[in-house]
């Protein structure tokens, strides 16, 4: 069954090329990579060894290079404040919520529109819209909507009697962040999803019929154990968006009602720039880094090694 | 390879922090004799009429007198602008004129190097100013600032709502306020708005009882020994509570912002809730958010507390000044001067914009409202300038979050003054 599928262990590599040949285009390769390489230093490595090192400073970030140095202090701080702690927990929360919500609604939706119904075409470029929208504006129309007072949401609610706080109240607030996340982030997951469903051949699912199986032993057999390297990629991508989440947050409530909404990018940005203790709020990004790379490396190992065999784990070495 | 890549990273490295410290401005180098271009940097945050287009028109009338002058307007709304003026002073700049709060905030910029000290530049000027008006921009000695504003928070109500709730006049104790509240809530009229999501606005309600129950120099004691604990300032904190517990403010407070369309001004603007703790400019962001309350719209000060070592005469707010890029051509600092000059600056009192700044000005003040502020200005016995401006940024903050927490009911008055007393101690 496995050999019908096409995967890079198909793509044919190249015959080794002579060794003064392969030398030439060494140089070649370097050349070409050398304005990336250049851009990718200075934009992204440099500023996170700048970030490394200034998060064992006390500094408020005016003048040159920190020199107060203070050892751990600012991690020591970080994990004794409550803050954090709830950082964590609100990152948890929507990370669960992504996973076993948003997640299998998108694949809901995706297989809803594989199907053939009238203007699934239509319906794809809807659902895909949100995700082309900015996040800012998106916050901007949800703050809007989400608004108790005036806004729509509560109006179309009081037909039926009913009314929210939603972002005002400390209570509402991570379920109505998680609703604004799933409208912008859904369509995305169905294309990916789309996508994934796309590349498994019909042959299957005709075989599999024949063979006399209902749809949802079709969809539990063939086509879920098929879409397993899309449905890992998209949970990886959901993850490390939640670790890094700040844009739609910080338009929509700052991290609030007293802190009930904040993520650790929120922390970050209220001490970094509302506060001046750029070292502490180093500090604060070291961590979110360190969450980041760990989670990615780990799932990469462990949970994406199939999918991405040949690419990361055995440094494209020819087998 | 390897040697030529890592030169090559050097360089641009080297490149890119070489154009660093260059200052916001982009003065063109003086070249003997001839004027040369001048493009100045000019940062503010008055997004509202009719300052708005009174800047503006300051800034035409200079680059006419000097056509060799270009005045490059940045007008960003009250936390945006904090956040990009941090930003670009962290990276070691500063706009060539910029507006200010002064207190610790500039004073740190100061200590940065980035603010240009105008003490013997502005000497010739200096005379005309109020002494209360220039406070915030002077230390040691040292003027780093012209004031463009000043004035005070105080309870901004709306006549007829306090009317239909019964209330004959305003309120001048503690006490009487928490039953007017009571009084406006049984009325079925929403006492007071608040912008819960930005936090600067409840932070005014802390304070001003601080204030009143343990005196202006506790607070500014509290600057130095970094304790927020002591009795008196806890006290503070459960009149706060006490407040909160009426549950006084509109729906959804929690969320709201100031001066959004549903925000904590609009709501008082368009008669949804009877008042708001706000600054001198109340007035002009109602009318640009919201219809505008007209003459039902009042002023009363902050009322005294029952007890307390302060006076009800000691007040709480600030102003607005202009101040100069350490590297900003000599022509900012005249602008400034231009701008605050009699004939100009009284043009914008009139307006009701802002309140007098230069001495003699208080009759250019029409407003009846505006009118008493500057009153009780001139009769303050003691001044005090917001709180997230006065102490370091990390303080300041810190107070804003503990009192949103206050009124959030998330944290008791004990845990806000310890969590500052804790960052308090962090700075140091």
């Amino acid at each position: 069954m496995t050999t019908l599928i096409r995967g890079p262990e198909a793509v044919q590599r190249p015959a080794p090329a002579p060794a003064a040949r392969r030398r030439g285009r060494w140089v070649t390769i370097a050349l070409f990579l050398l304005p990336a390489l250049v851009l990718f230093l200075l934009l992204v490595v440099a500023p996170i060894l700048v970030a490394f090192y200034s998060s064992v400073f006390r500094w408020n970030g005016f003048g040159g290079l920190p020199s107060n140095f203070i050892g751990l202090d600012n991690f020591t701080r970080l994990f004794g404040t409550e803050i954090f702690g709830q950082d964590l927990w609100h990152l948890l929360v929507l990370v669960l919520l992504s996973v076993c919500i948003q997640l299998p609604f998108s694949l809901a939706i995706a297989m809803l529109l594989n199907q053939r119904i009238r203007g699934r075409a239509l319906y794809r470029v809807v659902f895909f819209a949100p995700y082309v929208l900015s996040e800012v504006i998106t916050g901007v129309l949800f703050s809007l909507i989400l608004s108790p007072e005036s806004g729509m949401a509560n109006r179309l609610l009081s037909v039926f009697g009913l009314d929210s706080e939603w972002l005002a109240n400390p209570d509402t607030v991570m379920p109505s962040l998680f609703l604004v996340m799933t409208w912008k982030y859904f369509g995305f997951h169905m294309m990916i999803y789309l996508a994934g469903r796309q590349n498994i051949p019909n042959e299957l699912i005709e075989a599999a019929q024949i063979d006399g199986a209902t749809s949802w032993k079709t969809f539990r057999h063939i086509t879920l154990p098929l879409l397993g390297p899309t449905i890992r990629i998209s949970v990886f991508l959901s993850v490390i968006y939640t670790i890094q989440l700040f844009d739609l947050v910080w338009i929509l409530t700052q991290g609030g009602p007293s802190h009930s909404s904040e993520t650790m990018a929120v922390t970050m940005m209220d001490w970094g720039f509302k506060r001046s203790q750029v070292g502490y709020a180093s500090a604060i990004s070291v961590v979110m880094f360190l969450l980041s790379l760990v989670f990615a490396l780990v799932y990469q190992r462990f949970v994406m090694r199939r999918d991405l065999a040949g690419a990361t784990t055995s440094m494209g070495e020819r087998r | 390879m390897k040697r030529s890549l890592v030169l090559i990273a050097t360089a641009v490295l080297m490149a890119g922090c070489g154009g660093g410290g260059g200052g916001g401005s982009s003065t063109a180098p003086q070249q003997g004799g001839s004027p040369a271009k001048v493009t100045l940097e000019w940062w503010h945050l008055s997004t509202a009429e009719p300052l708005k287009s009174l800047w503006a028109q300051r800034a035409k009338e200079y680059m006419a007198k000097h056509p060799d002058v270009t005045i490059k307007a940045t007008v960003l709304e009250n936390d945006a602008y904090k956040a990009k003026l941090t930003t670009i002073t962290q990276s070691g700049k500063a706009p060539d004129i910029f507006a200010t709060w002064g207190g610790g905030v500039l004073r740190q910029q100061i200590d940065a190097g980035l603010v240009k000290d105008i003490s013997s530049d502005v000497a010739d000027v200096l005379p005309t100013f109020t002494p209360a008006a220039l406070s915030a921009y002077q230390f040691d000695g040292k003027t780093y600032g012209l004031p463009t504003d000043i004035g005070l928070v105080g309870f901004w109500y709306n006549k007829k709502l306090f009317a239909k709730a019964g209330i004959t006049e305003p309120p001048a104790t503690w006490s009487a306020f928490l039953e007017d509240v009571k009084k406006l809530k049984a009325a079925g009229v929403t006492p007071i708005a608040l912008a819960g999501k930005e936090k600067w606005p409840g932070h005014y309600y802390w304070a001003y009882l601080a204030m009143r129950i343990a005196g202006l120099d506790a607070l500014k004691q509290a600057a130095t020994d970094h304790d927020f604990t002591k009795p008196d300032f806890v006290a503070a904190g459960q009149q706060v509570k006490a407040l909160a517990d009426l549950q006084p403010f509109q729906k959804g407070f929690l969320g709201a912002a100031y001066s959004t369309p549903d925000g904590q001004s609009a709501t008082v603007s368009n008669g949804k809730a009877a008042m708001e703790l706000m600054g001198q400019w109340a007035p002009a962001v109602q009318k640009d958010s919201g219809k505008g309350l007209g003459d039902d719209l009042g002023f009363f000060p902050f009322p005294a507390v029952e007890g307390g070592k302060g006076s009800i005469s000691d007040a709480f707010g600030g102003g607005g000044g202009l101040a100069v890029g350490a590297d900003a051509p000599a022509e900012a600092l005249d602008f400034v001067k231009f701008m605050t000059e009699m004939g100009n600056h009284s043009k914008a009192v009139e307006s009701g914009g802002v309140l007098p700044v230069l001495k003699g000005e208080e009759s250019a003040v029409k407003d009846a409202n505006l009118k008493q502020v500057a009153t009780l200005l001139a009769a303050a016995g003691g001044y005090q300038l917001y709180l997230d401006q006065a102490y370091p940024p990390a303080v300041g903050q810190q107070v804003n979050d503990s009192v949103a927490e206050l009124i959030a009911g998330t944290k008791t008055p004990e845990e806000a003054g310890k969590d500052i007393t804790e960052v308090a101690k962090s700075e140091g």
